[in-house]
């Protein structure tokens, strides 16, 4: 006997060992850890090498600012007048698309939809990998101690990056979105076909379950859809790189993520995230001329005189708190209309006014008219008295979807002579009309007697040629 | 802690004794434990890094250099699961501790039968030893765990390259705390 072990020595032992990690397999995968658990060695292991490696990343990320903040700044200038460009290009750009934003959240508060609001974020740092091919986890330099759980959603100002799976006191553990084991609910951006992203081996992340028959282009975005609960519904996933007919009906699409998976430094971990309606407060529609004049130089408001000619005050109303339907007259317009432009939509003639704007500044993006506020603050509305409707069908009408009305509105004679037809023509420069701010005409919200809540919204009107 | 010389009637090298060595405690300690440290930390910022696998290559080397197949696997066993300590939440605690408990073992046997102090031999080991780790790795996901594995020949060819070039670098570096 002690022959044979002497001789087999090696052999024993190494089956031994073999034996035993194999047994100690075989318990793991008869009792898998639930989410939340961590192994005790797992735990003592992260927990006594995560602080070494923070403190290199640290120091190296000190010495890495410390060289771009002071050391780099090689073409800062230029590039800060590229980036001022960049910045008034951006305002205008924001200017259209926060009344689209506007728009929409007035139609989700209609629609009583909820959405789902990123309330909180930590930053945080990589600072380490698995580092092996067979996983693609993350970790990161913030734990338990600052308020960090499993299955936050961890994103960067690009894209998602993953969840949260593993919670440490100081750090913790990624499952980012290209990794194998990995599904985040998403939704494509233009044809709104829901999927679930997965990721490979090889870290390339594929959208499932998309069948076959549907059209999905390249190039198209790739956004989450909400249905995991724990991305917020919107965040950018990724863009479209190829489709592919696969196996099982579905196509095979391959997406490329919009993070920098492989490169990431700073990540933020969304620790808190609310659910509320849309926020349908000062919804009221603004056009997006005054969007624009806000961010325009202000333009000294002049006294306005009345029909006797005696000066009123800044600000004061003129030719407001007209009923919707009737006539809108003298209009109200942001003291600070400087000229601008407006309405190239149709419906000229036809204000559609999500929201029952008050009579006087009946107004829409979508609906304004083809006019141009005067230089001097006067505002042409779009159906302001005495405008004759280019090109609208539903001449005088006033739609508005938030009450779900359709208020007739006559054409009457404007009363202060602020005239500014609702046509493709300006509005007298020089403006003797009045000057009346926007904020002032919109105080008066409950002037819209004649809505009917039981009358649909009615879209806007479409163009047609005018007798 | 000096160096042995060890006669052995199976060895296939020109030289009738083999030189044993050893080490010293930190460096068994902390050598492995630099090796996972790199391991995990570099491929932050390197991409490619993780097709380099730094704690089969040490893996290997303490198992040439010393010679024997019971410590071979021993720290094969420990150093692998180490790294299966950080791989990741799905992964189960041995899947690495078994590739490198073999490695250990097979690579200490080998290491009694030729020379592994030159350069050739040394890539020609890490290579195929890299290979050999993978696909035991890939019979236990594979087979032990049912796991979802995809085998790519050209991947582990390349791997297995990259591994080899970047281990003569290496074993040079460790080279360095043998004890003789």
């Amino acid at each position: 006997m002690d022959t044979f072990l002497g001789r087999y020595k090696n052999l024993i032992v190494l089956a031994a060992i073999l034996f035993a990690q194999i047994i100690g397999l075989a318990l793991q995968v008869r009792r898998p850890s639930q989410v939340g658990e961590t192994r005790l060695i797992r735990l003592w292991a992260i927990s006594a090498v995560t602080p070494v490696e923070a403190a290199v990343v640290h120091t190296q990320t000190w010495v890495h600012r410390v060289w771009t903040n002071y050391a780099y700044l090689r073409g800062v200038r230029r590039e800060n007048r590229e980036l001022r460009a960049e910045l008034e290009r951006m305002k205008i750009e924001d200017a259209r698309l926060s009344e689209d934003a506007r728009m929409a959240r007035r139609v989700q508060a209609l629609l009583e939809f909820k959405q789902q609001y990123v309330e909180n974020t930590v930053a945080a740092q990589v600072i380490g990998t698995s580092g092996s091919e067979q996983s693609r986890a993350l970790y990161l330099d913030k734990g338990s101690k600052d308020g960090i759980t499993t299955d936050m959603a961890v994103i960067t100002p690009t894209g998602i990056v993953g969840k949260i799976v593993q919670v440490y006191p100081t750090s913790s553990q990624v499952l980012p979105i290209n990794d194998q084991y990995s599904g985040v609910g998403v939704v494509l951006k233009d044809t709104r076909l829901q999927g679930i992203l997965k990721g490979a081996q090889n870290g390339a992340t594929t959208l499932q379950y998309i069948m076959s028959d549907e059209k999905v282009e390249p190039g198209e975005e790739v956004l989450t859809s909400g249905g995991d609960r724990i991305f917020p519904k919107g965040l950018p996933v990724g863009k479209v790189v190829s489709v592919e007919p696969g196996k099982d009906l579905f196509l095979n699409i391959r997406v490329v993520p919009s993070s920098r998976l492989d490169q990431l430094e700073e990540v933020l971990i969304v620790t808190k995230l609310t659910e509320k309606m849309p926020d349908a407060k000062d919804l009221a529609p603004i056009r997006a001329a005054d969007i624009l004049a806000e961010r325009l130089p202000t333009v000294p408001t002049k006294p306005v005189a009345d029909a006797r000619g005696n000066p009123k005050p800044a600000g004061a109303t003129v030719g407001t708190a007209a009923p919707v339907g009737s006539a809108a007259t003298g209009t109200g317009a942001h003291p600070s209309a400087t000229g601008t432009v407006s309405a190239n939509k149709p419906g000229a003639g036809t204000a559609t006014v999500p929201g029952a704007k008050p009579s006087g500044a009946v107004t829409s993006p979508r609906s304004t008219t083809g006019t141009i506020a005067g230089s001097n603050g006067a505002s042409t509305p779009a159906n302001a008295a005495g405008a004759k409707p280019l090109n609208s069908p539903g001449t005088g009408t006033t739609s508005s979807p938030k009450l779900k009305s359709t208020t007739p509105t006559t054409a009457a004679p404007p009363t202060n002579g602020a005239v500014s037809g609702a046509t493709d023509t300006q509005a007298p420069a020089n403006g003797d009309a009045s000057t009346t701010p926007a904020k002032k005409v919109q105080s008066a919200p409950e002037q819209t007697p004649s809505a009917n809540p039981d009358q649909p919204a009615r879209p806007p009107a479409t163009e047609q040629p005018q007798p | 802690m000096s160096s042995r010389v060890m006669p052995y009637r199976g060895s296939l090298t020109s030289r009738e004794q083999v030189a044993v060595y050893d080490f010293s405690w930190p460096a068994i300690i902390f050598i492995p434990l630099a090796a996972l440290l790199i391991q995990i930390f570099i491929p932050v910022r390197v991409r490619y890094f993780p097709i380099i696998d730094l704690p089969l290559m040490v893996t290997i080397f303490f198992a040439v250099a010393r010679r024997n197949p019971v410590t071979g696997c021993l720290t094969g066993c420990v150093i692998g699961l180490m790294q299966d300590l950080f791989a990741g939440p799905n992964h189960p605690l041995g899947m690495y501790g078994i590739a490198l408990t073999c490695i250990g073992y097979l690579a200490s046997s080998l290491g009694l039968k030729i020379d592994v102090e030159n350069p050739g031999s040394r890539f020609l080991i890490t290579y195929i030893f890299f290979v050999l780790h993978q696909g035991i790795y890939y019979g236990v996901a594979h087979g032990l765990l049912r796991q979802t594995q995809v085998w790519s020949w050209s991947h582990v060819a390349i791997s297995a390259l990259a591994n080899a070039v970047i281990g003569l670098f290496v074993f040079a570096l460790l080279d360095r705390f043998k004890q003789r």
